[in-house]
């Protein structure tokens, strides 16, 4: 088990406008794209921000050695429950998420 | 061929300034900025103010208006004033109108309004023009009503009309990121598929180059495709950073709506040319029905603030207990003493150190060397929020875990300890308009000013 942040180059999330959270995970080659695009499965990803696989859009990009997840903001950008405005923060659960 | 010049990412992010000379030499066609985007939050949209500092604003501004006079070609900006409300692309047009008379330019300036009525838009959505796009809130015309500000995303259509008046410098109101790049490339006969994604490319500035901070780029279009190039000497584009780019605060990367249409780059494909240029053809504009996107802010409370620092260690190993009386005691005179119910009003305290980033959906877990408790106070009036974040702070400064200790006293770093930080906005539109015409939702102004 390593963590995603320890073999991958960058793992980043953005808003994708105000409603919606996207996340990309940098591989930085093909093994280690091939091991998270693998290893790393959505309903894992949707139980750690609590939402529903199907709210998750998931891209597998060989050519850019990308895993890519989009999904509707855990909390709507600029309200009393947001905690981050930029969405900047949410990378770092799938950085100490453990895979095979 | 159209050239596009791009001086930066955003009007007020800094860029290279003999980059920027570079790119002024080699002749381009348009000048095009970004001046703002909803990605700092909705309080912006609605107060209808920009982010960035005037100073700054005019700084950056009278560097393009001098790039601009020398090159001889339109110098547009999209969404200025960071929301691209009516009242910030008059603020824009204020700061022109003082650097046209400092430089003795004598310019032609359009303003393209992108600001809507919202009596108009509840109408629109009572009948049926309005719909929502995926995770929308709900709404109803009361919601849309409340609204302090609404705009529509403008596309090419209405820059176009808006460089048809003759202008020197357009100061749009909010539109897509894109348009204001695609628009003339677009106008004229330029490859549609390739003028969307190149302008998407390109929207960031340098961004997708090896070296963001340079800002500078110029993208060529043309009847198949378009050439990236950055101007700093310092950057270069590869087709990993260029395609890489589709990536960047896009829910899907292949696919891009726009007024009227989406993009569709499945079929891109990414050529290096040499070091530092890129090409691409293939991408494909799919028109559509013609619609524009609609963002709206409304006030949803008003909100005080505080942060308290916890360095005892034995109250950072029980800083959930000590928070949850506070909130118990702070909670008790709220009732009694403003007779606000529960559901009237929000005390929140947050764990600077332990999860006030990630709330709920943290994951770690050591215990820290101290924890700020940032105490935020929501209510319906200003005055309510101040009551409850002044009713907070004699709780925040002694509040003992146990009654048999000595009373203890926390840090505070201000005086006063309460900040009221005034109207919480919140977006609540996410929803496209449909047009009969592309102008129905938009105004244009031009007036000549400055001499010389």
């Amino acid at each position: 088990m390593v963590e995603l942040g320890q073999i991958a180059e960058k793992i980043r999330s953005k808003n994708a406008g105000p409603f919606w959270l996207t996340i990309d995970i940098f591989c930085g080659g093909r093994a280690v794209f091939d091991r998270i695009s693998a290893n790393l499965d959505t309903p894992r990803v949707a139980s750690l921000f609590r939402t529903d696989p199907d709210q998750i859009k998931r891209f597998d990009i060989a050519d850019l050695n990308v895993v890519k997840f989009s999904l509707p903001r855990p909390a709507v950008q600029g309200t009393r429950a947001d905690r981050d405005m930029h969405g900047a923060a949410w990378a770092v659960l799938l950085e100490e998420f453990r895979i095979d | 061929m159209i050239r596009v010049l791009i001086p930066t990412g955003a009007l007020g992010l800094g860029y290279d300034r003999a980059a920027l000379a570079r790119g002024v030499a080699a002749r381009p066609d348009i000048i095009a900025v970004d001046g703002g985007s909803t990605d700092s939050g909705p309080a912006y949209l609605g107060r209808g103010v920009s982010k960035y500092s005037r100073a700054t604003t005019r700084a950056e501004w009278r560097d393009l208006m001098l790039a601009r006079a020398e090159a001889g070609v339109p110098l547009v900006i999209g969404t200025a004033g960071t929301c691209g409300a009516d009242a910030v692309v008059d603020w824009l047009y204020d700061i022109t109108c003082e650097l046209a008379v400092e430089l003795g330019q004598k310019l032609r300036v359009t303003r393209l309004y992108s600001g809507q009525n919202p009596s108009q838009i509840a109408e629109a959505f009572a009948a049926g023009r309005i719909a929502a796009l995926p995770a929308a809130p709900e709404i109803d015309a009361e919601t849309i009503r409340a609204c302090t500000n609404i705009v529509a995303l403008a596309g090419v259509e209405q820059v176009q009309a808006a460089l048809a008046t003759g202008a020197d410098i357009v100061i749009a109101g909010r539109t897509t990121d894109t348009a204001i790049i695609a628009a003339l490339p677009i106008a004229r006969g330029c490859h549609a598929g390739a003028a969307w994604h190149g302008a998407k490319i390109g929207e960031c500035g340098a961004l997708a180059t090896t070296n963001p901070a340079t800002g500078t780029i110029q993208i060529d279009f043309d009847e198949t495709g378009f050439t990236m190039e950055p101007m700093a000497a310092t950057a270069r584009a590869t087709p990993y950073t260029v395609s890489a780019h589709m990536l960047y605060e896009n829910s899907d990367p292949f696919l891009l709506h726009e007024p009227g249409g989406a993009l569709d780059v499945s079929g891109a494909r990414y050529e290096a040319l040499d070091d530092r240029r890129v090409r691409v053809e293939g991408s494909v504009w799919r028109p559509a029905p013609y619609t524009v996107k609609l963002e709206g802010a409304r006030v949803a409370g008003y909100q005080s603030v505080s942060l308290t620092l916890v360095r005892d260690r034995r109250y950072v190993a029980q800083i959930r207990d000590w928070t949850a009386g506070i909130e118990r005691r702070a909670r008790a005179d709220v009732a009694a003493r403003l007779g606000l119910s529960e559901g009237d009003y929000a005390i929140e305290l947050r764990l600077v150190g332990v999860d006030a980033t990630l709330g709920d959906l943290e994951t770690g877990g050591a215990l820290p060397a101290e924890v700020g408790v940032l105490a935020i106070a929501t209510a319906p009036s200003e005055a309510q929020a101040g009551e409850i974040g002044k009713i907070l702070n004699p709780y925040l400064l002694h509040h003992a875990l146990t009654e048999e200790e000595p009373m203890p006293t926390f840090a505070f770093p201000f005086s006063p300890a309460e900040m009221n930080r005034g109207a919480l906005y919140e977006f609540c539109l996410h929803h496209v308009l449909t047009l009969a015409d592309p102008m129905d939702a938009f105004r244009l102004v031009t007036d000549e000013v400055g001499h010389g």
